[in-house]
């Protein structure tokens, strides 16, 4: 029964994920190109490491980073009178009252606790990724329409949000259904995050820890198991394609790009 | 201890040389710096080997893809299609179980459950996909005239195939190639953490780094190790790459050589 409550977290992991992992990536590429030159350090730093460092060691880097860090705010909010040092040689103590969640909370606290943690390292992870995306997009906006938009007396921000945001989607997109699929991905990865995922109930299923196959009437499952996950994992990307495809199909008429060229023609 | 004896004993703890214990206590940020650098070798080891053998079969894969034979054809695009299309977490898993279960059957496969082979033989398949699907779509992309012009020559069958076609598409494909080169060194982080067991504590730099968060609960000294040592391989491998591109661009006018740059579409 669980594994169909996995089959939902992988899904709503991805629900949340991916508008809220677009919202940093326009965050992260509206800063890389502000005229504020430090916002245009932390937006350009911001994309250059995450791209240059594999993913998997930020998955586990900000699960204990981020966890670390709301105790902390907690603790010297909480706790005001504690005087003891947080980190205590190799270990991390915070006062109980700033635990996260509370030592006393119910399971399902505790389960969706580990779950947002998890929300949000996809988040930051990938919205480098999205950044990095709609960084190139903004600047493939071809020049001739942001100088009309000048030449029409319109201020930068008016430019912004009336011209390059609405035409960049169209080059976003090929970029963007890409990091959707490693998005799709990259969900096995939830497992190494402590949230119960497929991956982790396909290992449950198949054996112990010890493998004592002998307690299951039947041989060692899992290979079965993960097999049936890989056909899980192709179905849904053969299905994102063919949508996505569709998106760009849609993206793509009026626009002034080759594609829509194409399309007009097609269309006489 | 000095920093000396720390990389005497731990430089090749990754291989099994050297102190067979890891420290336990009092961590010292040279231990950590020695140890997830000698666990470098490892990602070096399966990056440059599944590179280069995969190199070939992308080869082969990219012509099958174009080949108007649907016997050939056919096989190509499913194997691209299933590499591409389904995690590699998901496949290191599935490999393991797929390798356990032959070893149990013949015993000539035992080699393959422990990591250096059977994670090397998934990491060869995947990029072979990734990269077949970057060169078939440069394949695609080659100028007609210069086919035309091989064809002029009295160039056919293998020549025309070694002299015109394959350097050409190479030159095509190269950046994005560049780019998956980068993405498969950050993908053999995977491999400790999916179903090969790092025997004896012999992992790669991810593992070791790992290894450390757990023991002082403190995340920001190994990761960003880490972090710095994936740099630094990514600028090397951006370096040899951008060699190779210069010298397969050599023949053309300056200004018409294909930069190196990211492409947010080439990612995986």
């Amino acid at each position: 029964m669980s594994i169909y409550y996995a089959l939902g977290t992988v899904l709503l992991l991805l629900a949340i994920t991916g508008p809220v992992a677009l919202a940093f990536g326009f965050g992260g590429a509206s800063a890389a190109r502000s005229h504020i030159t430090p916002l245009r350090w932390i937006g350009k730093t911001y994309i250059a490491i995450v791209r240059g460092v594999p993913d998997i060691a930020f998955f586990l880097f900000f699960v204990i980073a981020l966890d670390q860090m709301f105790e902390y705010i907690r603790h010297t909010i909480k706790c005001p009178d504690w005087t003891d040092p947080v980190r205590q040689g190799s270990d991390f103590v915070v006062c109980a009252a700033a635990k996260l969640p509370l030592g006393n909370a119910p399971q399902w606290v505790h389960e969706t606790y580990g779950f947002s943690i998890a929300v949000l390292t996809f988040s930051i992870v990938f919205g480098a990724f999205a950044a990095n995306v709609l960084f190139g997009a903004m600047r493939a906006v071809p020049r001739g329409q942001l100088e009309t938009a000048e030449a029409y007396g319109m201020s930068r921000r008016q430019t912004f949000w009336r011209v390059l945001v609405p035409q960049m989607w169209v080059f976003a997109l090929p970029g963007l259904s890409n990091l959707w699929m490693v998005l799709i991905k990259s969900t096995p990865l939830l497992f190494l995050l402590g949230v119960e995922d497929i991956v982790y109930w396909a290992r449950e299923l198949g054996g112990a820890k010890q493998p004592q196959f002998t307690d299951y009437p039947h041989p060692d499952w899992r290979i079965w198991y993960f097999f049936a996950l890989l056909v899980f994992y192709l179905c849904f990307t053969k299905v994102s394609e063919l949508v996505l495809d569709k998106i760009m199909a849609r993206l793509t008429l009026g626009q002034a790009t080759a594609a829509g060229e194409r399309q007009r023609k097609a269309a006489r | 201890m000095s920093c000396w004896e720390t990389i005497i004993d731990y430089g090749l703890r990754s291989q099994g040389i050297g102190e067979r214990l890891l420290p336990r206590n009092d961590f010292t940020l040279c231990q950590q710096f020695t140890l997830i650098g000698s666990g470098m070798i490892w990602n070096v080891y399966f990056g440059v080997v599944a590179l280069c053998a995969g190199f070939f079969l992308a080869t082969v894969v990219a012509m099958g893809k174009a080949a108007r034979n649907p016997f050939i054809r056919k096989p190509s695009e499913w194997f691209i299609f299933i590499f591409r299309g389904s995690p590699l977490f998901i496949q290191f898993f599935f490999a393991y179980f797929l390798f356990l279960s032959l070893k149990g059957a013949y015993p000539f496969f035992s080699p393959l459950t422990s990591a250096w082979a059977g994670a090397l033989v998934v990491l060869f398949l995947n990029t072979a996909a990734y990269s077949g699907e970057i060169f078939y779509g440069a394949l695609q992309s080659i100028p007609k005239g210069d086919i035309e012009a091989a064809d002029a020559y009295g160039l056919s069958g293998w020549s025309r195939f070694r002299r015109v076609i394959w350097p050409t598409m190479l030159r095509l494909a190269w950046p994005a190639y560049t780019n998956e080169a980068i993405f498969l060194f950050h993908a053999t982080t995977l491999v400790f953490f999916s179903g090969f067991p790092a025997t004896q504590q012999r992992g790669d730099a991810l593992y070791y780094a790992s290894y450390f968060a757990d023991k002082t609960f403190n995340p920001f000294v190994p990761y960003p190790i880490l972090a710095g040592y994936f740099i630094v391989l990514t600028l090397i491998v951006v370096g040899i790459f951008g060699l190779v591109n210069a010298g397969l661009n050599r023949h053309l006018p300056q200004d018409q050589r294909a930069k190196l740059r990211i492409k947010p579409q080439a990612i995986r």
